[in-house]
Formats: C-alpha cells, structure tokens, sequence
C-alpha cells in the first residue's frame, strides 16, 4: 500500500503544481522518488509534529494539496489539536497519511499502535477516513481525494498487501464495495487493511463460509445517513476494523442506526479488545490475541 | 496618522468588551499600536476583495486580543462599524476569540501556539509560489511557553522564510501572573536569535519604532519582532494588572477609561 501510495501521488504531482508533500521525518526508502523529482514540493518537518501539522494547513490555506506523511500515532494524536482546529475547522484541503495503521508495528510496542485513529478523527465533522483494504483500493482513494478538496484521513498498512479487488474499484463516501458475494443474506464488511483477513474467514472457516464480503474505504460522520438503508439488505452485517471497539468503526455503524433500533441488533462488531494495548509482538498474532479471530 | 488609528481601535475595543461583558481588554489595548501600524500603514489590504491573492497576511495568534483586530479590520472598511456593536452576541460573527468567518480574518485561533506554524506554511507556500507578499504573525509572550513556537522558528530558518515576520507582544503579563513568575523566558532575544532569526528589539507603543521594524529585511532570515508593551497601555487604572486579562470595565470605570483616552489623544 506504501508503495501505490507514492507512485500514485508522484503521477498526480507531475500534472498538478499545487501537490506537496510533507514528512515528519519519516518515510525512508519510500518518499525518495517524490522528494528527487519535486524538490521544491518536498520537506521534511524534522520531529515537530505540532508545526508540522499547523504549517500543513497553512500551506493548504494557500492553495496547495498537501499530504502529511508519518507512521502509527504521529500525525494524529501528536497533533490532534492542530487536526481539530487548524486543518477541519477550517476545511484546510490536507490529508494526513499514516502508515503503519493497527498493528503493522506490533512489535514496536504500544506507542506505534494504530489502534485508536478512528476514534480520534471520526470525531471531528468534515473529516473524511480513508481507509482502504488493498493498494487498488488505495488508488481509488487517493484519485477521490484529488478530485474532492478537503480535510482527509488515510490511513494504510506498510508493504506487500496482496490486491483483493481484480481492478481499481469506483470509491463513493459512505457507499460498500462489493468484494465477494456469497449464497446467504449475511455479510462481511471490513475496512482498512483487515481485508485479506476478513477474506481468509470466508475461504477457509465454516461460519463464514457463505457470507458476502464488502470493503467501505471511505467514511466518516457526515456519511452515517447513508448507512441504514445499506444495512436493511442484510440479515446479519459483521463489521471488521482493526482498531479498538470504543470510538471504531463498527461504533461508527452503530450510532449511524441510531434511529433505526430495529436494524442495530443486525450488526455485530469483530474489533479489537483493549488487552491488546498491554501486548507486544507480530501483527497477526496480536490481531488474534485482541479477537480478529473467527 | 496610525496614532489616531490606534486611539480608534483602544476606544472601539473598550466598548465592545463593555457591552460584552467580555475578558481580555488589558491584551487588545496592549496590542493596539502594533495593530493600527499594520493595518494604516505597513500591510497591503483589500477591504473589497480579503482573499485578494496579493494581500499581505496577518495572523493574531493570541486570537484572546480579538477586539483590537476587529476594530481594525471595521475602520479599515472590511465590515460595517456598526457590526462592531454585536461583539460577543449569540451567532455574531464577531465571537470572543478572532474567527475566520470575519472578513479579513485569514485564520480563527483561541488556542495558543498555532498562529506561528500557520504562518510559516503560508509564508513557504509564497515562497514555493515566489509571491512576493508577507505574512504577520502577531504572538502573546505568555504564547511563547508553547512549544510549537519554537518548532515552527526552528522551522522557518532553516528554510530561511524571510517572508515571515512574528511580532511578541511582550507585556510581560500572562494569565495568571507576571511571565518572569510563571515561566521565565529570557533572554528572549538571545534565545530567538541563536534560533537563526532576526531579531528588533523595539517599544511596542512607539509607532516610528514599529514603521522601522516592520520595514526592515534581512535576506534568508524571518523577522522577530519583541514589542516592549505595557498590559492596558492607554488606561491607567489597567496598565499593568493581571486582573484586567478578566474584567470587563463597569460604566463608571468605562467612562473614566474613555475620557483618559480622550486626553491621551488630544
């Protein structure tokens, strides 16, 4: 996903001067190809994510597209306050791109847990999560994000996802993407980089043997009223996030039916338990520990 | 010309805070001089157009010190005068803290240490785009206990932003007590100085002072501006009091500081 990530940003920095992309000194051995062919439209904040942060809306305030790119934690809970006031409050056109979401860094401990993102960032009305699952995903997010101006959150996995999508799908705020469809009226429905996952369930587990899959990379608070007329089609929607269940996604789908009590009982939340947080180790086997299991 | 502009802006703000029954008079009346030497004479503006593409930017960090922009920004045409009477009002735009739904207010701040990075971002957009406008940041000394703010000078030297100016309104008050019993920050102009900025040590009050200030540049170096200033300069009862960070002026107190203004004007 790193990878799409850059590639796809370089081909659109050739055709649009306004693209720049900020890094809080992260991002090695991946910006590279961006910082040598814009040099001008390439800088590296040092380890300053407040500035980092308030300099990236700024610059946006003048016009530019700007990506700020670090891993896990940094360019959002370091500057939650420079997100909230100086990025949505006033519709700055930054996206804030963190790689490493969930557990990609287990093993570096707590302090790269991803975890607790979409909490913070659901929270803040005009912020637009982009999630994608796999790098075709990716792309249709950042082509999405290009064409539509705002404040924006992506957050994607490190390397070597494999594509699940057989091609570049149409992405639409609040709006599933139909992966896989299987023979019962019960489905899957991931975000981030919990598809392959989510997937394995229904290749290789009996109680998700016949269930559809469905991906929704682009979400957010201002796309709940799409959500219930979506969930009346199914008997049974099983979200799946790596992030905690408090403030996640599935507790995003939840209060989206707020008032629909009939369709809430439909919905149940595969998601990560808190004992994560005192853990340590490879992502699969912490995905596992905090209940990403079938 | 300013001089008389900074009595308007000092009397305007004393109003609205009256009417308001708002806090914070003692930082605006600090500020005044330095506001009414942009805004009548140092800043390119456009009170028809405020996103005119070649406007000089202005940033009130200490968006606390409000009034004193938003009576400049109404004697400089931006809204009517008469807007200035809803300051504090449920769904006024004219809210307690500078917003950015005012005509000519670039950037809505409240929270401090956010005024400084927000302008080195413009200030570096100019220079990626080669514009040749300037951005002011105009910062509380109190202010400069945030952190941020020194990330972003750190920020705006190395990449040499000499499009930037940051002026510290340096009055030696923060909230809750003198800035020397809170968190002493000197040597201030040493510390911004081996920060790689250039640094005016000026009197905040004095407007031949501050036309000189601004009017000086050092090639790939941002500007610091320190602005010696007294915390309620023009009214003697509130010059230098912590407690008029809070109080809001009753009509007697009102009257009294109107008529000192008066006097210091004539």
């Amino acid at each position: 996903m790193r990878n799409t990530f850059i590639n796809k940003l370089i081909s659109a920095a050739e055709v649009n001067d306004n693209i720049v992309l900020v890094v809080g000194d992260l991002g090695y051995s991946v910006v590279e190809p961006f910082a040598n062919r814009f040099p001008n439209r390439f800088f590296n904040a040092g380890v300053a994510e407040q500035n980092m942060m308030g300099l990236c809306a700024g610059l946006a305030s003048e016009g530019f597209h700007v990506f700020v790119y670090s891993i896990a934690n940094f360019p959002t809970f370091r500057c939650a306050e420079q997100i909230r006031n100086d990025v949505v409050y006033h519709n700055n056109n930054v996206t804030i791109v963190s790689v490493g979401g969930g557990l990609a860094y287990g093993n570096l401990g707590y302090s790269h847990h991803a975890i607790q993102d979409y909490a913070l960032l659901r929270s803040m009305p005009g912020m637009l999560i982009a999630s994608p699952g796999d790098p075709n995903e990716v792309n249709a997010s950042i082509t999405y994000l290009l064409q539509n101006p705002q404040p924006s959150y992506l957050r994607i996995g490190k390397a070597g996802e494999p594509n699940i999508h057989k091609g570049i799908p149409l992405v639409k705020p609040g709006k599933w993407i139909k992966i896989l469809r299987g023979s019962n009226r019960k489905t899957l429905l991931c975000t981030g980089a919990t598809m392959e996952l989510a997937l394995s369930w229904i290749k290789g587990s009996a109680k998700y043997a016949d269930y559809s899959l469905y991906s929704l990379p682009l979400w957010g608070m201002q796309y709940k009223h799409m959500q219930a007329v979506q969930v009346m089609e199914w008997e049974s929607v099983v979200t799946v996030e790596d992030h905690l269940v408090d403030g996640g996604f599935g507790s995003w789908m939840l209060e989206s039916l707020i008032n629909h009590s009939d369709l809430i009982a439909r919905v149940s939340i595969k998601a990560l338990d808190s004992i994560v947080c005192s853990m340590v180790g490879k992502q699969k086997m912490l995905n596992e520990a905090g209940g990403l299991i079938v | 010309m300013t001089i008389k502009l900074a009595a308007r802006i000092r009397r305007s703000a004393l109003q609205m805070v009256y009417s308001a029954k708002a806090s914070h008079i003692g930082s605006a009346l600090s500020i005044a001089d330095i506001v009414a030497v942009l805004y009548g004479n140092i800043m390119k503006l456009d009170s028809l157009n405020p996103s005119n593409p070649t406007r000089d930017r202005f940033i009130l960090s200490k968006g606390h010190a409000c009034v004193a922009l938003y009576a400049a920004l109404a004697d400089s045409c931006f809204f009517p005068l008469s807007d200035l009477e809803t300051y504090g009002a449920d769904h006024s735009k004219l809210m307690n803290h500078v917003s950015h739904s005012v005509p000519g207010v670039e950037f809505s701040t409240g929270s401090l240490g956010h005024g400084l990075p927000y302008g080195v971002g413009k200030a570096l957009g100019a220079r990626i785009k080669k514009l040749s406008w300037r951005t002011f940041v105009l910062l509380g000394d109190g202010e400069m206990d945030e952190g941020s703010n020194w990330e972003a000078l750190m920020f705006a030297a190395h990449h040499r932003l000499d499009n930037l100016v940051a002026i510290i309104d340096y009055n030696k008050i923060q909230s809750m007590d003198t800035v020397s019993n809170t968190l002493g920050i000197e040597p201030l102009a040493e510390k911004i100085n081996a920060f790689g900025c250039v640094v005016k040590e000026i009197d905040g009050h004095d407007h031949n002072q501050l036309i000189n200030a601004f009017s000086s540049y050092s090639e790939s170096k941002p500007l610091v501006i320190i602005a010696h200033t007294v915390k309620g300069k023009g009214v003697s009862f509130m010059e230098n009091k912590v407690e008029w960070h809070y109080k809001n002026p009753d009509d007697t107190q009102l009257a009294l500081a109107l008529a000192e203004l008066e006097e210091l004007n004539a």
